[in-house]
């Protein structure tokens, strides 16, 4: 894969992949400064492990051959001598892979942290604007990308290196050969470039095609209960197939782009090699070069030969890293974390909350919230009632402060949220969303979230949240891996899980976003006595639809279009307020 | 290597495999001759140069210009050929080999959809995707990558060999002696290359996992102040696998660099035995030159170090297309445990259908999640090497207890219990997306099992509670319930369930995109386009699992009033999780602990000592009592 819809014939390419490579030289010189002493160690024993032959071949085998008789010291000698050189080239493998690889996986590294960083820092609003596959990519594969051509530099480097080197060989040795060799190694890399341009199009749509089937299996599966409970297995087989065909041609056709240029690449070099040796049989005629170069100029060009494919792979993979690097970029470019002031709460038991004028927007523009002022006595049960889409959500993200408001400011214990010191509302409120993040580590440490608590905290806080008897059936109870490849846990399951996490904080405000939404109306009533007779020491705010969730609070807020409507308690509500009146009713509308 | 189970089960996995796709063997003779054929073009080059040094260049007569230009012609023809030939080989390979691996694709799909839902649980979905994806693509990279190293350079090792032999048998034998070595090192690194992969790999999950947690844990993360701890947790992940992915590359360097140190020692060792040989008259006629010979020697030499690593290489190459077959065999294997009678089945009656539930029993059985490492070569991250086995013998706890119940024709029942109570498996049940353990279900008096798939699907059908939705527009997505239904045919289906001022509101009507997962509508808007996509295939039997998830009221009217509609003139079973649909159906039967524990209408039940009673006060909690 060289490139995904960047041209790699674009100059400016190749200069943007240019300078994503110095960028990389710059962040880690010494591994590149290592990697590419091994390269130059590598060409020079590469030349001179010719050289060495062809003085062989002339002091030694020659003589040898003409009066019969060497020494075996001479012999002996010439074998170290070779020895040498490839100990020299294996160094010079070692320095350049080590240095290239040590540079390449470090910057990966290093970026990985710095883009998740960036992650963590980010407002929620930041995150909202960018699909979770995206962001994944941006800290994973794009990464691995950006980085892709540095596997290929140093060689790349080294092999300049080498033909520098090479080319004043054979002009010393002799301007004929040299004309020949010369004009030979361009051709092959210029084979190599036209091979990258015309497999660029199959493999782009290839990756494309992969995708595809991927998209096609993954939400076929998906959707199995469907397609097996209406008969569709057919049909969706029919729809893979063409799928799968169309990957199919599409890496055909690679395998025939390849088919051409492999063997033409493979056999230029020896091409070359027969070319030198009919010009150094003139040459050798007319007396310019003795055996002994002819040898060397012969045995060089077949050890370029490897080392000349590097800079097209090089030069493939700019696109795909500059690609990569963009998106990196616009992660890390992205204008930062929401400020913070210094002051910390001092201040025990539940808190008090207060929002005044509280103007809420979505970049696009989209109002959220108008003018919302409320007061919500510490201790109290609030519960914020409204139809789907009507700003309850963000009204709640925006009290622990989640989000900052357009206009207006949220107050905890008369403080404005922005003048609280970092880290500050986490340590007094909690909120639990109606879905449940599950953190790829044991149930206890889901819990805890790394902070130190007793086994009895632990378990006061799983019995209030209804969780107790799930946790004691998992196979190793609180020690029970979660997340991927561990125990899966129902919707409802998680919900309680996550309630008891927020519990376990002793949070002096609680927010319940519809928090209990998946979870059996028989549990529901359950964990809502028990928070009732906890009597907590917090103020609580609950978003809900149910009944009997409502029926917990203390007060009751009307939300419609972003305004608050009416607050009361149910009785007066329900007296006064149409719209109030017509939400709580609407199941006993659907019963008659 | 971990989960390496000895060389025959792999070849017995190969062998298999390579029977999966006869396709794969289609004009195999032709493809191994032409690959013959290439190899010639790297061994002419050594003869060639032996042939002019010994005979153009050094000829007794001096410089013979004309007999090199003989020799490089004869060579070139011999390379062209030789390319030619590599060519049509490598064509030959990629159409074979990708036909035969997309029917395989296209198979292991089908047989997928086939397996019951157990396997579709969602848990291991990922992992079903990749055995139709990257485990083929693992399999299509050996067959025409490694496939085609691996026939070129068995036939270049030994043409080197012969050729070499032909010159000089002690001298090949002098480079023999070299090259084995070689070959145990690059053995025994590979197996330690591998165990560093199974540990980069382990690395990379977990390293994925946590920055996972940066984006789809980013709310959690932001509302409980967990940033620090994420980004420590990040800054560890991340280190221990850069140390474990340099150390498995610190071995890869030296496999690679062994290689030039071992040519470096042939071609001491052939120089000094070389000349030795010359001098001494064996390396050839006594009297004749042998400068050439020495030479093409050295030059045979570099054909041998490429086998010795690629032969490395593929049989890393190898290994991880034998996992990925080995994991697509696995799944092929599974026999569908919901199978369809066929031509053997029996008809059901028309009409209204009757369900006869007699003692059903029900356990699942427990899923036990394979974690195979012996895809271990080449560390590629997050290739999800996971494989699903149910284990049989492994038993779950009962989820359904002897269950009895006859459900008159065209009655209206609702099912109610709490978590885990077994409604849900029994509504699966229903439709048969299991079997039961033990007992039997009737539908119109015919056992489910002998039921024809195709008068099944048809005439029972099951409206899950999150009602999943293609990719395709909402009149696609209806007409997955009955294909030969016009778009307009589709609009008087919404007006026939009273949802023509829903379907107004949708930007493009029926042809609107519904986006993945159903995305781009509500749960609850979602939820009526499957209820559309039920009553379109006219069932006589439905089987509707009610959402738990809230809608706004206004939504909630609308559904229920279309689940009305759809359930009218037909027998009805709906997992009931709201109060009101339990209140008018014509039966309730109430689930506890996996069994029946009660049945009768909601007047008679509510009031009765037992699990209802209690469901019901959940339910109702007064207000007031806050």
């Amino acid at each position: 894969m060289s490139s995904l819809g960047t041209d790699a014939d674009d100059p400016r390419i190749v200069r943007r992949g240019l300078a994503v490579l110095r960028r990389a030289i710059r962040e880690r010189p010494r591994a590149f400064a290592v990697a590419l002493a091994g390269a130059t160690l590598y060409a020079a024993a590469t030349v001179g492990s010719s050289l060495v032959l062809g003085a062989i071949t002339d002091r030694v085998i020659v003589p040898a051959a003409e009066t019969g008789a060497t020494t075996v010291a001479a012999v002996t000698a010439g074998a170290l001598v070779v020895v040498g050189m490839a100990l020299a080239k294996v160094l010079g493998i070692l320095g350049r892979r080590l240095g290239a690889y040590h540079m390449q996986r470090r910057l990966e590294a290093d970026y990985r942290l710095r883009v998740t960083q960036r992650y963590t820092r980010l407002p929620l609003a930041w995150h909202r604007q960018h699909p979770t596959g995206v962001l994944l990519a941006n800290a994973n594969a794009d990464i691995e990308s950006a980085f892709s051509s540095i596997a290929p530099l140093p060689l790349s480097a080294g092999v300049l290196v080498l033909l520098g080197i090479a080319a004043v060989v054979l002009v010393a040795i002799d301007g004929w050969l040299a004309l020949v060799a010369l004009l030979c190694a361009p051709l092959i890399a210029l084979v190599n470039m036209r091979f990258n341009a015309h497999v660029r199009r199959p493999a782009t749509a290839a990756q494309q095609a992969r995708g595809d089937v991927s998209a096609v299996a993954h939400e076929s599966f998906e959707g199995g209960l469907v397609v097996k409970t209406l008969g569709r297995e057919d049909a969706e087989t029919e729809r893979f197939t063409v799928r799968s065909e169309g990957l199919r041609d599409e890496l055909i056709e690679v395998g025939r782009v390849r088919a051409v240029f492999d063997p033409m690449l493979e056999s230029l070099p020896t091409l070359a090699v027969l070319a030198l040796l009919v010009t150094g049989a003139f040459r050798l005629q007319a007396g310019a070069v003795t055996s002994g170069d002819l040898i060397v100029v012969t045995y060089l060009f077949g050890l370029l030969t490897m080392p000349l494919r590097v800079i097209g792979y090089l030069l493939g993979d700019l696109p795909r890293s500059v690609v990569g690097w963009d998106r990196v970029q616009r992660v890390l470019d992205a204008d930062t974390e929401m400020a913070t002031g210094e002051t910390i709460l001092r201040a025990s038991g539940p808190a008090e909350v207060a929002t005044r004028n509280l103007d809420f927007a979505h970049a696009d523009g989209e109002r959220i919230l108008h003018d919302v002022s409320l007061g919500v006595r510490p201790g109290t049960v609030t519960a914020l009632v409204g139809p789907t889409g009507s700003g309850k959500s963000t009204l709640a993200a925006l009290l622990v402060r989640l989000a900052d408001p357009s206009a207006g400011g949220v107050e905890l214990d008369g403080v404005d949220l922005r003048e609280l010191a970092a880290l500050q509302p986490s340590a007094h409120t909690a909120i639990v969303f109606q879905d449940t993040f599950l953190f790829d580590d044991s149930v206890r440490e889901n819990l805890t979230l790394g902070e130190p608590r007793s086994d009895a905290e632990i378990h006061a806080a799983c019995e209030l949240a209804q969780v107790g008897d799930v946790i004691a059936a998992l196979p190793d109870g609180l020690e029970t891996s979660l997340g991927e490849g561990g125990t899966s846990l129902s919707g409802g399951q998680r919900q309680r899980l996550a309630l008891a996490r927020a519990l376990l904080r002793r949070p002096r405000l609680l927010i319940l976003d519809d928090a209990t939404s998946s979870v059996d109306p028989a549990v529901e009533a359950r964990i809502l006595d028990g928070l009732r007779e906890a009597n907590l020491p917090a103020t609580v705010i609950v978003i809900a639809y149910r009944r009997a969730t409502i029926g917990l609070a203390d007060e009751i807020l009307v939300v419609e279009r972003g305004r608050v409507i009416g607050r009361g308690t149910h009785e007066e509500l329900l007296a006064r307020l149409d719209v109030y009146a017509e939400l709580i009713t609407a199941y006993e509308a659907t019963a008659a | 290597m971990s989960a390496r189970t000895g060389s025959t089960d792999s070849m017995g996995t190969l062998r298999r495999g390579l029977q999966l796709s006869p396709e794969l063997r289609r004009g195999l003779a032709g493809t191994l001759a032409l690959a013959v054929g290439s190899t010639a073009g790297r061994l002419v080059v050594p003869v060639a140069i032996q042939q002019i040094i010994d005979t153009g260049l050094f000829a007794p007569s001096g410089v013979d210009t004309g007999r090199v230009i003989q020799l490089v012609l004869g060579a070139l023809v011999v390379v062209a050929l030789a390319a030619v030939c590599s060519s049509f080989m490598a064509v030959r390979l990629a159409v074979v080999t990708e036909t035969a691996l997309s029917s395989l694709r296209v198979r292991t799909f089908r047989h997928i959809h086939d397996l019951s839902t157990l396997h579709l649980a969602e848990q291991h979905r990922g992992a079903l995707v990749s055995r139709v994806t990257a485990d083929i693509d693992q399999i299509s990279q050996f067959m025409q990558w490694a496939g085609v190293s691996l026939i070129v350079n068995a036939a270049q090792l030994v043409l080197a060999t012969v050729v070499m032999a032909f010159y000089s048998v002690p001298l090949t034998l002098v480079v023999l002696g070299v090259f084995l070595p070689l070959v145990f090192l690059l053995r025994r690194f590979q197996r330690r290359l591998a165990s560093k992969y199974d540990l980069v790999r382990e690395r990379v999950g977990r390293m994925l996992a946590v920055i996972s947690e940066s984006v789809v844990g980013a709310e959690v993360v932001r509302a409980y102040g967990l940033g620090q701890r994420t980004e420590h947790r990040m800054g560890q992940a991340v280190e221990r696998h850069f140390e474990a992915s340099y150390s498995a590359a610190k071995i890869s360097v030296l496999m690679s660099s062994a290689g030039e140190l071992f040519a470096g020692f042939a071609t001491a060792a052939v120089l000094a035995v070389g000349v030795w040989l010359g001098l001494a008259g064996r390396l050839a006629g006594a009297g004749e030159p042998w400068l050439g010979s020495l030479i093409a020697f050295l030059f045979l030499i570099n054909l041998f170090v490429a086998p010795a690593h690629l032969a490395v290489e593929v049989l890393d190459q190898a290994q991880a297309a034998i996992a990925g077959w080995r994991r697509v065999l696995g799944l092929l294997d599974t026999p569908p445990d919901v199978a369809d009678p066929g031509a053997a089945g029996a008809p059901l009656p028309e009409g209204p259908l009757e369900v006869e539930v007699d003692h059903v029993s029900f356990r699942y059985p427990r899923q036990v999640v394979h974690r195979d490492t012996s895809a271990a070569s080449h560390g590629r991250a997050g290739a999800a090497a996971v494989t699903l086995v149910l284990r049989e013998d492994e038993q779950g706890a009962w989820a359904l207890r002897d269950v009895d119940a006859r459900i008159a024709a065209g009655s209206r029942i609702a099912v109610v219990g709490e978590t885990g109570s077994g409604k849900t498996t029994f509504a699966k049940l229903l439709v048969r997306l299991m079997d039961p353990t033990a007992g039997e279900i009737r539908i119109g008096g015919v056992p489910t099992s002998r039921i024809r798939f195709a008068d099944y699907r048809g005439r029972v059908v099951t409206v899950p509670q999150d009602g999943f939705l293609f990719d395709m527009s909402v009149a696609d997505n209806v007409r997955q319930g009955r294909p030969s239904l016009s778009d307009d045919e589709v609009r008087s289906v919404f007006a026939e369930l009273g949802l023509a001022n829903w379907l107004s509101t949708l930007t493009r009507s029926v042809q609107t995109m519904v986006g993945e997962r159903g995305g781009a509508l509500s749960s609850g808007e979602r939820q009526l386009v499957a209820l559309a996509r039920a009553y379109v295939a006219n069932p006589d039997l439905l089987v509707l699992d009610e959402a738990t998830s809230a809608v706004d009221p206004a939504t909630e009217v609308r559904i229920q009033q279309a689940l009305d509609r759809v359930a009218e003139g037909r027998t009805s079973i709906t997992i009931a999780h709201r109060l009101s649909t339990a209140e008018t159906a014509d039966e309730i039967l109430v689930f506890d602990r996996g069994r029946l524990a009660q049945r009768g209408r909601h007047a008679e039940l509510v009031d009765a000592e037992g699990p209802y009673a209690r469901l019901h006060a959940g339910w109702t909690r007064k207000l007031d009592a806050a």
